[in-house]
């Protein structure tokens, strides 16, 4: 058996078939090469656009509406008012969308977790969803952060490699569908700023006296770094843009802290079933450092791990008297809040844990009158009035 | 003298005893092999070009921060090929890392966390002793998304399971069919799963996973799973009359 080395060798440069993993600064163009190739179709932006800059400064276009809502399995199951304040938005802004049921999720928590998956069933799962939006007509608008940067990866796998594509397109044929892949893969955080002046511009409640601190997602801007978006009049282009333009739109104070770069904890697999890591982390490096340099009223992000984390973490802590205590909730629900959205029948923020209430009240929300409102929808459920609430109940 | 101890006498790397280390030393040519399968991963190629030793990983990895883990130390153990300590991370440390791609800071553009990847995906299809430990407790999450294509659903969240997140925890559980009711999507009125998810749609999803292997993976960490799995599909595949 040959004797481990305690000397580090000279660095190794293995052969790639991508010179540089951060040289694909346009996959739009390689896919846009692909498909004159034959080799797959891009669902093409047919509707108004708006232009973003990500990273190095390509112009990203985030379509405005007819968009095909790629829900987020942590939103919807754990902290849905996530989900429906996204979809609320949309109706009070005017744009049209579909939310399907022909989607799954994209599987990449499970993956990132457990690992029990590949790269083609990944790729598989994601070009199904694809196509599936394809088919609909409507572009999709990715919620997860996840999602969005896994499947960013999954597009540049399957650009670099040939095999690859042809296992999926073999795959896609038994089931009758594409390979297909869209122009631009859209988190739903660059549709929020990308329209943030007109968000801003419908609000109803006055948020400029709030102080926010903003976790950015690590899967949003570290995965596949070149095609998150970045603006040079927010942090000067050295943070991502997405979030804190829109809360600086809304005219919110967001304030900096040392360790906006951490994650927060999530780990995948950890915050299931390794949550000493998940609670300590979101703890002691984000939520008690924000709470210590920049003392906001709320924080905000842009993912579905990230407000699960930041939010659920703070009870373990504070029962042990640390310095935490800080409501957090996604840019989405904070806007539509802005915009009058009900505390509980839009942003559902009975699902979260850390107190909101001191941050509504200085939003001007009576939320005992809100929670009395809520309650009284419960009882018409509970009397068989009605089924189920549907957006007539939700000034949509 | 073993295998291992010798090692130890000689001063070299500081290999655990297998009743030590929870999981049995296997000769040079299948930790080999095993790196094999890591290095004939198409991705590898594109996650691995060197190391400065700058430690710029290292300072950003959250794990690094809790755990006896270091991205560096992933990056350079593959790099070197040094396959007794690939080893031995695949069954010690892969399961620390937390996945978030801080490591991606790499000014040589290495991905030690998609190292780490595509390393557990090898440790689950050979069954390595990690993999199955680092799977106990997360045998219903894999039959949540397998076989209903949303990992996450409200019904996860019950007292017992998430003591730590406060006693809100509760009140959905308690009033958890009410409040799915009262959510404005109608997709979501769901209870065992995030959303609603067509038939169609996973009739669809089972046959990516068979066709791909991902299936095939499970029987190697969790047979039982597997059975459960397996039937639930082929039962499934043949209702919509699909062979593969």
């Amino acid at each position: 058996m040959t004797a481990p080395t305690r000397v580090p060798s000279p660095s190794r440069v293995h052969t790639s078939s991508v010179p540089d993993r951060r040289s694909l600064e346009d996959p739009r163009a390689a896919l846009l090469a692909l498909e004159r190739d034959g080799e797959l179709i891009v669902q093409k932006i047919d509707r108004e656009s708006m232009a973003v800059t990500t990273k190095y400064g390509r112009v990203k276009q985030i379509q405005k509406s007819h968009l095909w809502h790629h829900k987020s399995c942590g939103q919807c199951g754990h902290i849905p008012g996530y989900s429906t304040s996204i979809f609320w938005l949309m109706r009070k802004l005017g744009y049209d969308y579909m939310d399907p049921d022909d989607q799954t999720s994209c599987t990449a928590w499970n993956y990132y977790a457990s690992a029990t998956s590949n790269s083609a069933a990944q790729a598989a799962v994601a070009v199904r969803n694809f196509a599936a939006a394809y088919e609909s007509g409507y572009f999709p608008l990715i919620h997860c952060g996840t999602s969005y940067g896994h499947y960013k990866g999954v597009r540049e796998e399957l650009i670099a490699h040939p095999q690859l594509r042809a296992q999926v397109r073999a795959i896609m044929a038994k089931l009758g569908k594409p390979l297909v892949l869209p122009e631009e893969i859209v988190h739903y955080s660059e549709w929020l700023h990308a329209l943030r002046y007109e968000i801003a511009a419908k609000a109803v409640r006055d948020t400029s006296g709030l102080v926010a601190t903003v976790h950015p997602a690590c899967h949003y801007y570290k995965l596949v770094d070149s095609d998150a978006v970045y603006d040079p009049d927010i942090y000067g282009g050295q943070r991502t843009a997405v979030v804190t333009g829109l809360a600086q739109a809304l005219g919110v104070e967001v304030r900096s802290y040392s360790t906006w770069f951490d994650c927060c904890g999530f780990g995948f697999r950890h915050v299931l079933v390794q949550r000493d890591f998940t609670r300590s982390f979101a703890t002691l490096r984000k939520i008690e450092v924000m709470k210590q340099e920049a003392n906001p009223d709320v924080v905000l992000t842009h993912d579905t791990g990230c407000v699960t984390t930041l939010d659920k973490s703070q009870f373990a802590a504070q029962a042990h008297g640390r310095n935490v205590g800080l409501p957090v909730m996604s840019d989405a629900q904070f806007a539509a809040l802005a915009l009058g959205a009900h505390p509980y029948r839009v942003c559902q923020l009975h699902w979260h844990s850390a107190d909101y209430r001191p941050l509504l009240e200085k939003m001007g929300i009576d939320h005992e009158q809100a929670w009395a409102e809520f309650q009284s929808d419960l009882r018409r459920l509970e009397s068989g009035e009605k089924r189920y609430c549907d957006w007539d109940d939700v000034d949509a | 003298m073993t295998e291992t101890a010798l090692k130890e006498s000689e001063g070299g790397a500081l290999y655990k005893a297998p009743h030590v280390a929870g999981y049995a030393e296997v000769s040079h040519e299948t930790k080999l092999q095993l790196f094999e399968q890591v290095k004939a991963d198409l991705r590898f190629g594109d996650y691995l070009y060197g190391c400065y030793e700058c430690g710029i990983c290292v300072g950003a990895c959250p794990s690094a921060k809790f755990y006896d883990f270091s991205p560096r130390r992933i990056a350079q153990a593959a790099a070197r090929e040094d396959v007794d300590l690939v080893y031995q991370q695949m069954q010690e440390d892969i399961w620390e890392c937390s996945q978030c791609f801080s490591c991606l800071r790499c000014p040589r553009g290495n991905n030690p966390g998609g190292i780490v990847t595509i390393m557990r995906e090898v440790a689950v299809n050979n069954g390595l002793a990690s993999a199955k430990q680092a799977l106990v407790g997360y045998s219903r999450i894999i039959y949540k998304i397998l076989s209903t294509g949303t990992q996450v659903s409200p019904d996860m969240l019950q007292a017992d399971a998430f003591p730590d997140w406060g006693p809100e925890v509760a009140d959905v559980s308690d009033n958890l069919d009410l409040w799915r009711r009262a959510l404005p999507a109608e997709t979501m009125h769901t209870t065992s799963t995030g959303w609603a998810v067509a038939d169609k749609t996973l009739v669809e999803l089972y046959v990516i996973w068979l066709e791909t292997g991902v299936l095939d993976m499970i029987a190697q960490v969790d047979d039982d799973l597997h059975s459960i799995l397996r039937e639930l599909m082929e039962d499934r595949l043949e209702e919509a009359g699909i062979e593969l």
